[in-house]
């Protein structure tokens, strides 16, 4: 249960991060707050293993994967990837560690150049990092190809000539271009079509087995993360509500706002579907650039308590392995969190 | 291989190595009829008046009182004007320096343009100097500019370069210099929506440094309006050194441009319309093929359009 197969070294540890996006406006531009899209997230993923980003629209799992890979300049924090720290290396040390780090992106289409071919799109990695003959890329190129299941005739063709499955494809072939540990994909399969999904992350899965690849897998879809995240993480309001190991999530959620979303995920069999009862949670999400005090999660929380208001939890292990940030489990011992779960549960 | 044996020539295409776009790009050209009827005009325009000379072979400037203003005829294709002077023969050597200040203040303009264009849309800080750079050469009154332009500089160049390549140099540089702020506006506007892309924020997570990123990803994809704004340059070139030629600022009065000998025939419109018809017909010609090609161009551009 305690992430069992990856027990072994942590491939990436954040502390800490925030991505706080300056608000200008007025006359003169004055710096009048900030988006808090990411405030505070601390985590680690195991090597070989899928961390599950979950969360609603709007939460920042996507600015979350982002700013791990440096695309956004992280307000504070540190991210360390194999060792290396991400957060405040020089331009050129970064460009050296590229190739460790990749992504996959959620929209297939618009992550590729429409005025470039596929062997163009999953070359240009290796044009950057890899010195190789036109002879070798080619053959490079072509190995990708076989792997992530693209037929080697459509190296001369355009994006815009194949299906959102085969571009996603191509963008999958060109993150592992320069054999990456570590690789965020950051809604890989919302764009695409049930049937197209299922493909996806198969291949997804498969990859990870003969790379020995990580995953970052940031998805609102809960019944897919399910399936193949090792451990799951839950975002709301720029912060990491709950991290467990995911049997133990899904089965025992410990935060009010995991049940609520748990609670939300349709059943396939229509006679449980019809004994499901929903949390439903009040109000709207507030706004990330005047979040409320104290806890998140405060002002829509059902079991809300007074302590909530006035004080930020903080985030910690309640269990071996299972982190959640919430005043329900401030009762040092473990059994006073689970006796909460199980009365979570029975509610 | 059940492909192969349905398509014998299918192995070979499986590993053909990927094509240079180039070819695909001249085998959409084709399919454009537009452009391709307006290149060989174009190219038939071009090769007319560069090797027109060394078949027809009266000088431009040799004046024959005894035979001015003829009309048509075989020993005077065009007639003559009304010094004599045979016009075809001037229109020949009067478009090699009009298409050559066309292009030439084009593709200075384009790359000005371009250049200001690109790096005011893809480094912030430099957006606000430049757009109001931009801004501020909008705002000057062009034509008297030009003219004060020739004013000050024809002399130095003149003595520098001689007569003839100091004044090409400097209306060149006056039409360049005063017609690059459409296309780096334009440019700019689509750099900001391109950087956004997420293909962009891809090769930033490759590694790919800034000056790649604009070779590979920003250029190819403004192509389209910069092809544009350049063929719509090169008539806007043509044209306004017409104009210059026309108010008499540009090249020296003996010397034949199509703007020159239009200046010089409007004097005698009534007479013998054909003179201005001639170098008007030219402009005209030369600005609509490049039009076409334009059009033609940017289409063949686009893998998207490509093929269709």
């Amino acid at each position: 249960m305690l992430d069992a197969p990856n027990s072994g070294k942590k491939l990436v540890e954040v502390q800490g991060l925030k991505m706080h996006f300056p608000i200008y406006a007025g006359l003169f531009k004055t710096r009048v707050g900030e988006v808090k899209a990411v405030d505070g997230v601390s985590f680690h993923i195991y090597e070989r293993e899928t961390l599950g980003l979950v969360g609603e629209s709007g939460c920042g799992k996507s600015t979350c994967g982002r700013a791990i890979l440096r695309l956004y300049e992280p307000t504070d924090g540190s991210i360390r990837i194999d060792g290396e720290e991400i957060a405040k290396a020089g331009p050129d040390r970064l460009r050296q560690m590229r190739p460790t780090m990749q992504m996959v992106f959620q929209d297939p289409q618009a992550s590729l150049n429409p005025r470039m071919t596929v062997a163009g799109i999953i070359g240009e990695p290796l044009d950057e990092h890899a010195k190789l003959s036109k002879r070798e890329k080619l053959e490079r190129i072509y190995e990708l190809m076989d792997a992530v299941g693209l037929n080697r005739n459509f190296a001369n063709r355009y994006p815009h000539e194949f299906s959102g499955g085969q571009r996603q494809r191509i963008g999958i072939a060109r993150a592992l271009a320069l054999n990456p540990k570590f690789i965020v994909c950051d809604e890989p399969i919302a764009a695409l079509d049930v049937s197209i999904q299922a493909q996806v992350v198969n291949l997804l899965e498969d990859l990870q087995e003969q790379f020995g690849l990580t995953y970052l897998f940031i998805s609102h879809d809960l019944s897919m993360v399910r399936h193949i995240a090792d451990r799951v993480a839950v975002m709301y309001l720029g912060q990491i509500a709950e991290l467990a190991p995911r049997d133990p999530l899904y089965e025992t959620p410990l935060h009010p706002y995991t049940q609520a979303l748990l609670s939300a995920v349709p059943e396939p069999d229509p006679r449980e579907e019809t004994r499901r009862t929903r949390i439903l949670l009040k109000g709207d999400v507030p706004s990330p650039s005047n979040p409320p005090r104290g806890c998140n999660f405060c002002t829509r929380c059902p079991q809300v308590m007074d302590i909530c208001s006035r004080e930020e939890p903080e985030f910690r292990e309640v269990q071996p392995g299972r982190y959640v940030a919430c005043h329900l489990y401030n009762e040092t011992t473990t059994t006073a969190g689970q006796t909460a779960a199980s009365e979570a549960q029975s509610a | 291989m059940t492909e192969a044996t349905a398509k014998p020539f299918s192995v070979e295409a499986a590993l053909k190595p990927p094509r240079n776009q180039w070819w695909d790009v001249w085998d959409q050209f084709k399919t454009h009829k537009g452009a391709l009827v307006g290149m060989i005009v174009f190219l038939a325009i071009v090769f007319g008046t560069l090797l027109g000379p060394f078949i027809w072979t009266i000088d431009p400037t040799f004046i024959d009182i005894r035979a001015r203003n003829q009309g048509m005829s075989w020993a005077h294709p065009f007639g003559t004007d009304q010094l004599g002077r045979d016009m075809l023969a001037r229109m020949m050597s009067g478009g090699q320096v009009s298409i050559a200040v066309g292009l030439t203040a084009m593709i200075l303009s384009v790359l000005l343009g371009t250049l200001i264009g690109v790096l005011a849309g893809y480094f912030r800080r430099l957006d606000g100097p430049l757009m109001r750079l931009t801004d501020l050469f909008l705002s000057l009154p062009l034509l008297p500019l030009l003219l004060v332009m020739v004013m000050l500089f024809r002399e130095p160049l003149s003595r520098a370069y001689g007569p003839e390549m100091g004044t090409f140099i400097l209306i060149v540089c006056a039409i360049g210099v005063t017609s690059w702020m459409q296309t780096a506006r334009i440019v700019r506007g689509d750099v900001l929506a391109l950087k956004e892309r997420e293909f962009v924020l891809a090769a930033k997570s490759i590694g790919t440094p800034s000056r790649r990123m604009i070779t590979r990803h920003i250029l190819p994809n403004v192509m389209s309006p910069i092809m544009v704004s350049a063929t719509l340059g090169i008539a806007n070139a043509i044209i306004t050194e017409s104009a210059l030629s026309f108010l008499g600022l540009g090249f020296p009065p003996d010397f034949p441009t199509w703007g020159r000998l239009l200046f010089d025939a409007v004097d005698y419109i009534r007479d013998y319309p054909s003179r201005v018809i001639w170098p008007g017909l030219a402009i005209s010609l030369v600005v609509l093929s490049v039009n076409y090609i334009g059009d033609g161009l940017r289409d063949a551009l686009d893998p998207r359009i490509r093929g269709r």
